[in-house]
């Protein structure tokens, strides 16, 4: 039993990180229908900015939980920068441009920043310091789940909660869901289209940003590849879920982290990528939208 | 703009203005969908704009709400604070911030969103709460977006749709469907409504309310356009009427003189039935 637990909570903890990343594929997505492939950049960007800040930090001595806090924050503020950036040059001057266009473009941006990163930092992987600290009162249970499994979950619960929140009560959440159902109708009524758009990168690049610094504490160590991973599974799991859609960005999150980690567990860690694609084939056969995404019907 | 308005202000005298449009032109390639249109348009008046399909009346409003930037001539608004402004080249959340609303021939509506919410959203190029603001909820974006729900229930009460305001869009009936329209773009206060085929699908019924709702909003003091082809509506509303053919207008006046107009009975129904009716 405490095995099973075990392999349902490290599953809660791919869920939360696959979930920070993809709510960022399905945000642009349901604003602009564009699947922003260099979103899992953004997130790798994160980590090396958090690995490049703490490390000065360090060196200058600041105290721990400075060191912690002014990390992340440098990794958010940096990430965001990047995506709101990427939106502007990539895919700002493509808007009207038939939809592949800007796939081509996100595939381009997304293969610039990889190796990008990897001229200007190494191909190397690199050891990433522990930003999360192994709590005290934690260790009863630390044979059932790790203090930092503890952070990346409640952290992700936060988020999910704001994010929940400002689309639903805030004057900009109700600008980005009239931009999403209307961009052109959005504009007649006042919406500063483009701002929204650009609001929507960057709290998409935030999120990735906190999902890489988490990860990458976690595990203990990056390179410039860990994006393109981490992208594709945050992806599968956005449109399991439902692309567009933010509870299904949840939900298939936590499908897939869980599948993948009772596979791993039960079978073997060879075929967790084998039964999480299975699954997202079956439930596509099943759900061709997703499990919560509105397939659209064409009005004649 | 001061030199302008100086020009202005000295042919006024006639009546109150409140957009002038200066040989408006649009093309498409090698389409020419609206050619050279002038046209004034006068303060707290309902003009309505007819003429047969495919006249370019929507590339009309589409130009006029930046939807579409004009390939030549002037679009000129007169603002209620007697600045004159230049509307072409802005786009469309810009124009709508200088006082002109519309609504659309198929309801565009936000189908997932409430009807308050729809409402609400009209508010929004006039407050000023940024994102900070609506993260943080300081006082005075609670006390902003109190005031912005009051006046939400007071428009929705005004077109009579206050028993939907939980209603998602979607889910109203055809008639509601479109005075939400008109509500959501009266929500932007602006100076000028822009209704593009407002009575169309609409039964009897439904289209008598509406005639009733435009007269009253116009008793608000705002000017209202309107693209119809009811002509019973047209002509018991419109207190002016322009009539587009092929691009241009072809002729413009008082409701009983359109009427009566040659080229216009040519336009609508052909050469040679003229001397029939």
């Amino acid at each position: 039993m405490d095995y099973f637990i075990e392999l349902f909570l490290s599953g809660l903890t791919r869920s939360s990180i696959y979930a920070l990343i993809a709510l960022g594929y399905t945000m642009v997505y349901g604003i602009i229908g564009l699947i922003n492939f260099a979103h899992g950049e953004i997130y790798m960007i994160g980590a090396f900015t958090a690995l490049i800040v703490s490390t000065v930090l360090a060196i200058y001595g600041f105290p721990f939980f400075a060191i912690v806090a002014l990390t992340v924050l440098a990794a958010i503020i940096w990430s965001s920068a990047y995506g709101y950036t990427v939106e502007k040059i990539a895919y700002k001057p493509l808007r009207n441009a038939p939809r592949l266009s800007p796939l081509i473009s996100a595939i381009g941006m997304s293969i610039f920043l990889q190796n990008y990163v990897l001229l200007a930092q190494t191909s190397d992987f690199l050891p990433f310091p522990a930003l999360i600290p192994e709590f005290q009162f934690m260790e009863p249970y630390a044979h059932i789940i790790g203090s930092s499994d503890l952070v990346i979950l409640l952290t992700t619960i936060t988020v999910m909660v704001l994010l929940t929140l400002l689309i639903k009560y805030t004057k900009t959440g109700q600008a980005m869901r009239a931009t999403s159902q209307d961009k052109k109708m959005a504009m007649l009524v006042g919406i500063n289209v483009d701002k929204i758009i650009g609001i929507t990168f960057i709290i998409g690049s935030a999120l990735a940003a906190i999902g890489g610094v988490l990860i990458a504490s976690h595990i203990g160590q990056i390179n410039f590849y860990i994006g393109f991973i981490a992208g594709i599974k945050a992806f599968t799991a956005a449109v399991l879920g439902g692309i567009g859609s933010i509870p299904g960005a949840f939900l298939g999150s936590l499908i897939l982290g869980l599948t993948e980690s009772f596979a791993t567990g039960y079978v073997s860690s060879d075929y967790e990528d084998v039964f999480a694609f299975s699954l997202l084939v079956l439930i596509l056969i099943f759900r061709p939208a997703g499990l919560l995404g509105k397939s659209s019907i064409e009005k004649v | 703009m001061k030199i302008w308005a100086k020009t202005l202000s000295g042919k006024k005298s006639n009546m109150e203005l409140l957009l002038e449009i200066n040989s408006l032109t649009m093309d498409f390639g090698g389409i020419r969908a609206l050619d050279h249109l002038d046209m004034q348009i006068a303060k707290g008046k309902i003009v309505a704009l007819i003429g047969p399909n495919g006249a370019g009346k929507t590339t009309f409003f589409n130009c006029l709400t930046g939807i579409y930037t004009p390939s030549g001539g002037e679009l000129i608004l007169h603002t209620r604070d007697q600045v004159v402004q230049k509307l072409n080249g802005l786009k469309p959340n810009q124009v709508t911030k200088r006082g002109l609303a519309r609504t659309f021939q198929n309801i565009r509506l936000f189908p997932s969103m409430t009807v308050l919410e729809n409402v609400m959203i009209g508010h929004h190029c006039r407050t000023k709460a940024g994102v900070l603001g609506a993260v943080f909820r300081g006082k005075k974006t609670r006390y902003e977006e109190a005031r912005i729900i009051n006046q939400s229930y007071e428009i929705l009460e005004n077109v009579g749709l206050s028993s939907f305001v939980n209603e998602f869009a979607k889910n109203l009936p055809y008639g509601a469907q479109r005075r939400l329209e008109i509500a959501r773009a009266l929500a932007t206060d602006p100076q000028l409504l822009l209704l593009d085929e407002p009575a169309a699908g609409m039964n009897p019924q439904e289209t008598d309310e509406l005639n009733e709702l435009i007269l009253k909003i116009r008793d608000q003091g705002l000017s209202i356009m309107l693209i119809e082809h009811d002509m019973r509506l047209v002509m018991s509303l419109s207190e002016y009427i322009f009539v587009m053919d092929y691009g241009k207008k072809i002729a413009e006046g008082a409701p009983e003189k359109i009427q009566n107009n040659p080229a216009v009975i040519k336009a609508y129904l052909g050469e040679d039935i003229e001397d029939v009716t």
